[in-house]
């Protein structure tokens, strides 16, 4: 009894492992879905802020433990607190030594000043300024991170940062706020 | 699907069976106050040509318009000005004869109050029109009358300002079993539509056979509230001219004029809320728009004017047909002027409508309704007190969502649960925020969460744009070192091959040889050929390394005695030195080719200083290489004269 009882546990063990082998084998994942999922929070401005080449490498070191949540300003607050969630540790607020989120930007070249080095085209992660050696070039703003990677190479210094301005294209309502009335000076003494 | 098509013709059956009173009602609705009936006195009133009109390029739903106008241009009445670009876009055209002025950023009619591109035309007074081309759109093709009235700029004058003609065209996806036409006009104060309805239902119902025959529609049901019985009449003894139109008036419910509300009002039907109203068989116009096609088919008259009704705290509210592009200001005089306690002007109605930026704005296709506020029509709402729950937003809400919770998770930043409870189905119609016993501003809750959340989703396109962009870019870098890595291996092999090898003779002449595949296939033969060479001096080398390396190879010996002087743990202490054998053999590999390299160096250095791949380069390439030698030896020589120093 005790020997049947064994050997069932035995057969189904077998079994059930071989099973288990060759679902893992099938249904193989290639490559880490953590990482995806992190990379899909991450806000993709390449800029390289958090120390690392990226964000799929910041990604990556968040997902192998190398890296804090913390480090990514673009993201601002709201992208740290989604990765902690995601990866069920405490919220930290953005740490300041990898920069300060801004508002949304994106980079004009001063065309007149362009000497066309191609040195911003060599730098920016996202292709998204067009032009050629000797040639001016500029930026196409529809496909601009903002990521500031093209100016420190620019020897002329004609690329600047432009935020974003509001148009009634991209204008959101506002919170609902509820004017606080000022009262004249005196009003304390009036009792209601 | 086809069951909601087979109901809906069952429903249709009826509707033409029954008398016109038998309608669905929906859930929900409010009740507020109409004051319909201080601008209804007075006929429609011509407003006379302003001093200079103001025309937004943003006047509709979509993409905005291409300017076909400079500066100093002379235009005739109906020119077009910014024709339609893109699919869901519509043209703008010049209101009156006269010369274009300027064209700058000025304040719109938007919520925002943020200025935007503008045409000014400085009318000469002779309001003469560019010839006007009827079309008989009785014997036209069904694409061209599309595509003319693409140019014709006429949008939804019900206030959505949706180009008209994607409305009526043809995409083939499901037929038009019913048109419908929108003259519920359920917001209060506005009467546009209801006097429109009154002086000119005929022209009205010649704008329906039109929308009728464009669209192949079987059927017509015209929606009319019953409070405008006057409209009423004016469109039933109208309509008798067309079969199968049928008026129908509903019962006074705000929001009975928006489009589904409508649709289930007159068919009984609940168009999904996924789906457009089109994929079930059914199409909803305007009485305005409708009115618009008709001028346009008849007369060849493009949008110009609307009709706007001007009410609330003025001296004489009444309906006004303007020009687009008129200055409100003006609108406001020919009422009698804003009574002196005018807080505010609301455009729209008091439900939808939203608080004008200022008076200062032009009249726009979507302007269908302008009322002065004051704190007598509309108190100012006594502070929000927190939600008890009551649920009396859900009973008012005429699309069956759960107000209070898209309350609580719009207050809370929880987009994506507003989401979930279908947020976007919202028609922010104002029935939660009117009933409301707390004076929550729930839409403005709805409205602050939407445009949040298409922030978001905007946002995330352009990440996950970027993101493509970014993985091309490193895909292409990484493509591009292996491409040039080939070639290089493909220079050094052609080059090599020069050397006078006797048996790579013929691998020379094969890659002299003008067929450049054949030259190819034989660089890469005598790649391969060299690399079996390298490899199996490799291995001599391996054999040989042995005596020469004895530092290295100490004291991998050294590791290899131990296991013998410690035999209790042999397991452990072999794979050490197996490690241990492994990286001194790559220590001996690289001394080894670091040693060839050295020798290969004196080799060059006593067969004199060119390298010995230039023999068969162009001679321009072999000029830069002096130059480049020239340099080197420059360098040289100046590193030896410090020296001494």
């Amino acid at each position: 009894m005790l020997l049947t009882s064994i050997y069932v546990m035995l057969g189904l063990a077998l079994v059930l492992g071989a099973l288990l082998g060759i679902a893992a084998l099938l249904f193989k994942v290639e490559g880490d879905p953590l990482v995806a999922r992190i990379d899909a929070i991450l806000p993709q401005t390449q800029c390289g802020q958090c120390g690392y080449p990226g964000c799929k490498p910041y990604a990556t070191a968040i997902a192998n433990g190398e890296a804090d949540i913390n480090q990514c300003p673009p993201g601002g607050d709201a992208g740290v607190h989604a990765l902690a969630d995601l990866l069920g540790v405490e919220y930290k607020p953005l740490n300041a030594e990898h920069g300060l989120p801004k508002p949304k930007s994106v980079a004009f070249i001063d065309e007149a000043t362009c000497i066309g080095c191609t040195l911003c085209i060599q730098a920016c992660p996202v292709d998204a300024i067009l032009g050629a050696a000797k040639h001016m070039h500029t930026i196409i703003a529809s496909e601009c991170t903002g990521c500031e990677l093209c100016l420190a190479p620019c020897p002329v210094d004609c690329i600047s940062m432009e935020p974003l301005a509001e148009t009634p294209d991209n204008w959101k309502w506002k919170y609902p706020v509820f004017p606080i009335k000022a009262l004249p000076a005196n009003s304390g003494k009036v009792s209601s | 699907m086809n069951n909601i098509i087979q109901f809906a013709s069952k429903l249709i059956k009826n509707l033409t069976t029954n008398t016109a009173n038998d309608v669905h009602k929906f859930h929900g609705g409010v009740h507020p106050d109409g004051h319909k009936y201080e601008s209804t006195t007075r006929p429609i009133a011509q407003l006379p040509i302003p001093e200079t009109l103001t025309l937004p390029l943003r006047q509709h739903v979509g993409y905005i318009p291409k300017l076909k106008v400079k500066v100093g241009d002379y235009v005739l009445k109906g020119e077009m000005l910014a024709e339609a670009e893109g699919t869901v876009s519509a043209a703008i055209h010049a209101p009156t004869s006269g010369t274009i002025t300027a064209i700058e950023e000025a304040v719109i009619p938007h919520p925002s109050g943020l200025p935007d591109m503008c045409v000014t035309l400085t009318p000469d007074g002779k309001d003469q029109w560019k010839p006007l081309t009827p079309i008989d759109w009785k014997n036209t093709a069904h694409s061209e009358l599309i595509s003319s009235l693409r140019t014709s700029g006429i949008v939804g004058l019900g206030g959505a300002t949706f180009p008209t003609h994607i409305k009526l065209r043809k995409d083939g996806s499901s037929a038009i079993h019913t048109l419908i036409i929108n003259a519920a006009e359920c917001e209060p104060y506005i009467t546009c539509d209801d006097m429109l309805m009154r002086e000119r239902a005929d022209q009205i119902i010649q704008g329906v056979a039109i929308a009728q025959h464009l669209l192949g529609a079987a059927k017509v049901a015209i929606g009319i509230e019953d409070n405008k019985p006057e409209a009423t009449h004016a469109m039933t003894t109208a309509s008798q001219a067309l079969a199968n139109a049928c008026v129908t008036t509903v019962p006074t419910l705000y929001p009975s004029g928006d489009a589904r509300r409508l649709i289930h009002l007159l068919l009984g039907v609940e168009v999904p809320h996924h789906k457009r109203a089109t994929e079930v068989g059914i199409q909803v116009f305007n009485v305005a728009t409708v009115l618009a096609i008709y001028r346009y088919f008849t007369f060849g008259e493009p949008s110009v004017s609307r009709i706007v009704t001007v009410t609330g705290n003025v001296a004489s509210p009444q309906n006004f047909e303007v020009l687009l592009g008129t200055p409100m200001p003006l609108l406001m005089a020919a009422a009698g002027g804003a009574k002196p306690d005018t807080t505010h002007f609301v455009m729209g109605g008091p439900m939808m409508g939203f608080d004008l930026p200022s008076l200062d704005v032009p009249v726009t296709k979507a302007a269908n309704c302008i009322i002065a506020a004051s704190p007598a029509l509309f108190a100012p709402p006594p502070p929000a007190q927190p939600c008890i729950r009551c649920t009396r937003c859900a009973d008012a809400c005429p699309v069956n969502l759960q107000p209070q919770e898209l309350y609580w998770f719009a207050k809370s930043d929880n987009f994506e649960k507003a989401r979930d409870y279908n947020l976007f189905d919202c028609i922010e119609c104002g029935c939660c925020t009117y009933v409301c016993p707390s004076n929550i501003p729930l839409v403005q809750y709805y409205r602050y969460a939407k445009s949040e959340i298409i922030a978001l989703d905007k946002a995330q396109e352009a990440a996950d744009l970027a993101r493509e962009r970014n993985d091309f870019r490193l895909a292409r870098i990484e493509r591009e070192k292996l491409e040039r890595a080939q070639k290089h291996a493909e220079r050094a092999a052609s080059a090599k091959s020069n050397e006078p090898k006797p048996e790579l003779a013929e691998a020379e002449k094969a890659t002299s040889n003008p067929d450049a595949v054949e030259a190819k296939k034989a660089a890469i033969a005598a790649a391969i050929e060299r690399a079996k060479a390298l490899k199996l001096a490799a291995a001599s080398n391996n054999a040989a390394k042995t005596g020469s390396e004895q530092p290295a190879q100490d004291e991998s010996s050294a590791h290899k005695t131990e296991p013998s002087a410690a035999e209790a743990k042999p397991d452990a202490t072999t794979t050490v030195a197996n490690e241990a054998q492994a990286k001194t053999d790559k220590k001996a590999l690289i001394a080894a080719a670091i040693e060839r390299a050295k020798a290969q160096k004196l080799a060059a250095a006593q067969n004199g200083d060119a390298p010995k791949n230039t023999e068969n380069l162009s001679a321009k390439v072999k000029a830069e290489i002096d130059e480049i030698e020239a340099i080197r030896t420059k360098a040289q020589q100046m590193v030896k004269n410090k020296v001494p120093d």
